[in-house]
């Protein structure tokens, strides 16, 4: 399909609008696209796509059959780089290793450092539970600046290990 | 009742129309809306209006929830217009539902891209208010729903793009003297670098309509919600800055003038009028009005008119269909009405 804008180039970006009252689908080229301001989002679904399926490796991805499905959802990873959208909250797990080179790329950044999600508390004091909670977290933050400094993600082991003398300094101050 | 945040203008109004904050959220428990069947998305929606109309907050009372597949076209479209929904979320049926906070701040989308989508809006330049809103609702509702989380990636969503704060927050920006003298894209490039994105509100071209922008945080992952904001804030004040800068020398050039009292003169006499058009003209009023040439209308009259002279909302208002043509004697005579000194 050609670009609506130029009908020069090929169509890669799909945007749904309201242009005069009416819901208005567009198919857009990249440059047109970028144009109109829509040209960071959807450079970035272009590359989630191509270097999902770029780290798998096509020869890699045959060899390997039958192809591994999440347990959870059924989705399958070349689902998920095709369309740049994750089938579950138990993907981010499955599939972590191959995800997180898209994630980084996108966010420049892999680690969450915003608000965090009050779990429910298993025990009745909230204290004792947030203490048990710290040293689970460090321990798999370790495992993973492990496996950054086995793969020489460098920068992502730098933040590793931060987050983890943060963790340790919290738990140091509590007691 | 209390007027909705489009019909008022409020902090640094000059330029900034609205704030919205955005947070993605999911239930742990359930498949994202991909991977949803009919039945399983009806469950979720089930969920989230109990947590949110049977919470014992003292807001609960003033939600409503509206079945977006069971309303006419003109209804949906009238809520893109004003800005309670994404376009996306009205494409296409599928157990959709808009629980709406009576004075139209708060909006909580469930099964749009992610279950549940919650946003609340805000007149003018009010970012920490309207975060702190939003993450008290984010707050209550987690207590009732178990939120799909991870200690390294944040909140999980359905694109990777919105992981990690899981929050969009945005600034709706007026730039007519910026987009005149070609600023824009230039801004734009630079925006790029420090992860924020600018894109236009209204229209189809690289020159948006109505000098209309939506200035957000690009990246949600490896950032708190604070330094996000404060982030867009700093470089909000920035171009609030340069804009009144540049509306002040171009209100002195007298084709600049013109052009003002010539769309005064426009939205006070036709008789048929285009939205586009009209959204042109009130832009350049809204110009004279922040550098004094126009005296005798407000800018709570501008912003409000911006979204009732929509075509939908026309529609809405009027209570029965209108062809193309009418809709635009309609939309002539309610601006007439309003300039009328």
């Amino acid at each position: 399909m050609l670009c609506q804008s130029c009908k020069t180039k090929q169509a890669n970006t799909h945007i749904k609008t309201i242009v005069n009252g009416e819901l208005t689908e567009m198919n857009l080229c990249s440059e047109c696209a970028a144009k109109m301001g829509y040209g960071n989002v959807f450079d970035q679904f272009f590359d989630i796509g191509s270097l999902m399926s770029g780290f798998m490796g096509e020869s890699v991805g045959k060899a390997l059959a039958p192809e591994r499905r999440c347990p959870n959802c059924g989705i399958t990873f070349a689902q998920i780089s095709k369309g740049g959208r994750v089938g579950c909250a138990k993907c981010y797990d499955f599939f972590y290793d191959r995800l997180l080179p898209s994630i980084k790329r996108i966010h420049g950044n892999t680690l969450h450092t915003g608000k965090r999600l009050r779990k429910p508390q298993l025990h009745s004091g909230e204290s004792s539970s947030e203490k048990t909670e710290i040293p689970n977290e460090i321990s798999r933050l370790s495992q993973q600046l492990q496996a950054a400094v086995k793969n020489q993600e460098f920068e992502q082991a730098a933040q590793l290990r931060d987050k983890i003398n943060e963790l340790k300094a919290s738990l140091g101050g509590e007691q | 009742m209390d007027n909705k945040w489009y019909e008022t203008s409020g902090k640094n109004g000059e330029v900034v129309i609205s704030t919205r904050i955005r947070l993605a959220r999911n239930l742990e428990q359930y498949p994202f809306p991909i991977r949803c069947n009919a039945q399983v998305k009806q469950e979720i929606a089930e969920k989230v209006k109990d947590a949110v109309l049977n919470s014992n907050s003292v807001i609960a009372p003033h939600f409503s929830c509206i079945d977006i597949d069971n309303i006419d076209a003109g209804e949906k479209v009238s809520l893109v217009e004003r800005h309670l929904v994404s376009p996306e979320f009205i494409s296409e049926k599928s157990q959709k539902y808009l629980l709406l906070l009576d004075d139209e701040s708060v909006s909580i989308m469930i099964n749009e891209e992610d279950h549940i989508r919650l946003q609340v809006m805000r007149e003018g330049f009010d970012l920490d208010k309207a975060y702190e809103q939003a993450s008290r609702i984010d707050t209550l509702l987690d207590e009732r729903l178990n939120f799909a989380f991870s200690d390294t990636l944040g909140y999980l969503t359905q694109c990777p793009t919105n992981l990690g704060t899981g929050m969009r927050a945005s600034v709706m920006l007026h730039l007519p003297a910026l987009q005149s003298t070609k600023a824009m894209r230039k801004i734009s490039e630079n925006l790029s670098k420090i992860g924020l994105t600018i894109r236009g509100s209204y229209g189809e071209g690289s020159e948006p309509t109505a000098a209309m922008y939506q200035l957000s945080n690009q990246i949600s992952l490896g950032i708190s919600e604070k330094t996000a904001i404060d982030n867009l804030k700093n470089i909000t004040k920035q171009i609030i800055a340069q804009e009144l800068k540049t509306r002040e020398a171009l209100a002195k050039q007298l084709s600049v003038q013109d052009t003002i009292y010539r769309s005064e003169g426009i939205l006070k006499s036709a008789r048929l009028i285009a939205c586009d058009e009209a959204l042109k003209h009130l832009s350049n009023l809204r110009m004279g009005i922040t550098t004094g040439l126009i005296n005798n209308i407000s800018l709570d009259t501008i912003n409000r008119l911006m979204v009732e002279i929509q075509p939908a909302m026309l529609i809405r208002q009027n209570g029965k269909p209108l062809s193309s043509q009418e809709r635009d004697a309609v939309r002539a005579e309610l601006l007439r009405n309003n300039f009328q000194n």
